[in-house]
């Protein structure tokens, strides 16, 4: 209850802030729109259904791309976490790769791929491929060694070693590696459609600045906040509530 | 074969019979008439011969923890190793379990060499290593599922184990809701459940309330008898030992060599507390007296030696 009314006062709060610096009209209401006016765009988006195919779009894209990350990062983690050369060698790489931006590979993209959503994909997959592979190497090795002893001792090998003990042994160690590159997955696949015809969230985010709409500008930002929001409370929050309760770890304060 | 195992009888280098009489100067061994010798590495169950294993320091020497290691176990027998801390008992059993490559020499399981992990011996850990992601009940399962055992045969298997170590009712529970005693009894019950002919146990107990390792020990003597299993039990505790071994083997303190042997033939059931374990713990601490101080002082290192009349003061656990 007490949380509820903290959220309620410093929503309300930031809410009337922004009333108040619109009303004011220092700046004209195209650069500087009020709430309502939001509000409006938000409702005419979702009318014309607009922003429900932007949503579907943009959502697909960030699934199969983000599917793609999980999937080849950790098979790249485990690599990296079981073999001393290439920890050596290809982990370094990793680790730098990650300070450049992923839509720096969009011209790349572009030109292996042509202007169609494969270039997209490519850029979303770059985005969250290397947290995921760099968080499944640290779990790897964060994991107790004694589970990897027990599978093999009771007769795992390969890929049931893989799927029945060490991936679930260190999922704990990798969710929040997960969660990154979720999150990185996200951010990388919106600037790539602000770029070009794409359909998705990102497209109709520059059509409301080439139409000088600035209301349905911040309308689109406020369903980009809210969508990452809602994946990261309720998935992977639930998965890491989830864990807890297997593990019997404490949640954390 | 190799030639090394052929020749054995005759070279065998820490052979019992002429440290046991030099070495206990003339006390009575606790049992005399033991045929464990006699048997050749081929013909038991667990036969290890001339085991090395040598690792290099993070400072790049070589060091060696196994020194030419040769025991060999008999079917059904329970064996405890025992000796100080750092003298590669519990590498030991990693060996035989296959998790790790000895540098030279063999492990015979009926006759057959060891090569990599086997359900044919389980290995039990001192911090159980049982999966916190599944239940009780599919923990113990694991290993059937790996085999690919059909559900129904698994689930009657589990619980038939489960009822065995007394905890038919946690099937569902999840490790970490678990005491400690009873974790161990799931890491026994799911070791038994792959059908293993050989359980090693690696300090399974060491961890546990006085209280709860006295009932483990009936326990596991129990499925001992139940079962029929060859059980390779390492320890540090010399007591615990003699409760439950039919022989006692004594490694040196590093690199790992069979000291000596002891033949158990104290009537069963043994108990912790009965002067005649007492006894025979006694004789045995004094034979580790040397180990144990060099145990210690490789730990203190920087100069102190302590020097220790016998095992009890060094805080050897009786």
């Amino acid at each position: 209850m007490k949380r509820a009314a903290r959220y309620i006062i410093f929503y309300s709060a930031l809410l009337g802030l922004w009333t108040l610096l619109a009303e004011l009209k220092i700046w004209p209401p195209y650069l500087f729109p009020t709430p309502w006016g939001v509000g409006e765009a938000l409702y005419a988006g979702f009318q014309d259904h607009s922003y429900w195919i932007a949503i579907r779009v943009s959502l697909q894209r960030v699934l199969i791309g983000y599917g793609i990350s999980v999937v080849l990062g950790m098979i790249l983690g485990l690599g990296l976490a079981s073999n001393k050369f290439f920890e050596e060698t290809m982990g370094g790489l990793l680790v730098s790769l990650q300070s450049l931006p992923s839509i720096c590979w969009w011209p790349l993209a572009l030109l292996w791929f042509g202007l169609n959503q494969n270039a997209i994909l490519f850029v979303v997959i770059m985005g969250s491929l290397l947290s995921v592979t760099l968080a499944m190497e640290d779990g790897r090795k964060q994991m107790p060694k004694i589970f990897g002893h027990a599978g093999r001792n009771l007769g795992a090998k390969g890929f049931k070693l893989f799927w029945y003990v060490l991936l679930p042994a260190s999922l704990p160690f990798i969710v929040s590696g997960l969660k990154q590159g979720w999150a990185f997955a996200w951010r990388s696949l919106i600037t790539a459609e602000m770029l070009y015809l794409s359909l998705g969230l990102g497209q109709v985010l520059m059509m409301g600045r080439d139409l000088n709409d600035m209301s349905a500008v911040i309308a689109v930002m406020i369903l980009i906040i809210a969508i990452g929001y809602v994946v990261d409370g309720v998935v992977f929050k639930g998965m890491e509530r989830h864990l807890q309760n297997k593990w019997g770890l404490t949640p954390a304060p | 074969m190799s030639t090394n195992t052929q020749n054995l009888p005759s070279q065998f280098p820490h052979a019992l019979e002429p440290r046991l009489a030099e070495r206990s100067g003339g006390r009575e061994p606790i049992s005399i008439d033991y045929p464990v010798r006699s048997l050749s590495p081929e013909a038991a169950k667990v036969g290890l011969s001339e085991i090395c294993l040598s690792y290099r320091s993070p400072r790049g020497e070589g060091l060696l923890a196994l020194d030419h290691i040769n025991l060999q176990v008999r079917a059904g027998e329970f064996v405890c190793i025992v000796g100080p801390s750092g003298c590669g008992k519990s590498t030991l059993l990693h060996l035989i379990a296959g998790l790790q490559p000895q540098t030279s020499g063999e492990i015979l399981i009926d006759g057959n060499a060891v090569q990599g992990p086997g359900t044919d011996r389980i290995l039990i850990f001192q911090e159980h290593g049982l999966f916190p992601w599944l239940t009780v009940g599919q923990n113990v399962e694991f290993g059937m599922k790996m085999k690919g055992v059909p559900k129904a045969e698994r689930r009657e298997t589990t619980r038939y184990y489960l009822r065995l170590v007394h905890l038919a009712k946690f099937e569902k529970s999840y490790i970490h809701q678990l005491s400690g005693g009873m974790r161990q009894r799931v890491a026994i019950a799911r070791a038994l459940a792959t059908e293993p002919d050989v359980l090693l146990m690696d300090e399974p107990f060491a961890a546990l309330d006085a209280q709860t390792r006295d009932l483990l020990h009936d326990e596991l003597e129990h499925i001992w008898n139940e079962t029929g299993r060859t059980i390779i039990f390492v320890t540090h505790n010399v007591r615990e030992a003699i409760r439950l071994g039919d022989r006692v083997v004594l490694l040196s303190f590093r690199p790992g060599r069979v000291k000596s042997e002891f033949p158990v033939a104290l009537p069963r059931p043994r108990h912790l507390e009965d002067p005649s374990v007492a006894r025979a713990a006694r004789q045995i601490l004094d034979e580790l007296r040397d180990e144990i101080n060099q145990s210690l002082e490789a730990e203190y290192h920087d100069g102190v030696k302590p020097h220790v009349k016998t095992g009890v003061e060094a805080g050897f656990r009786l």
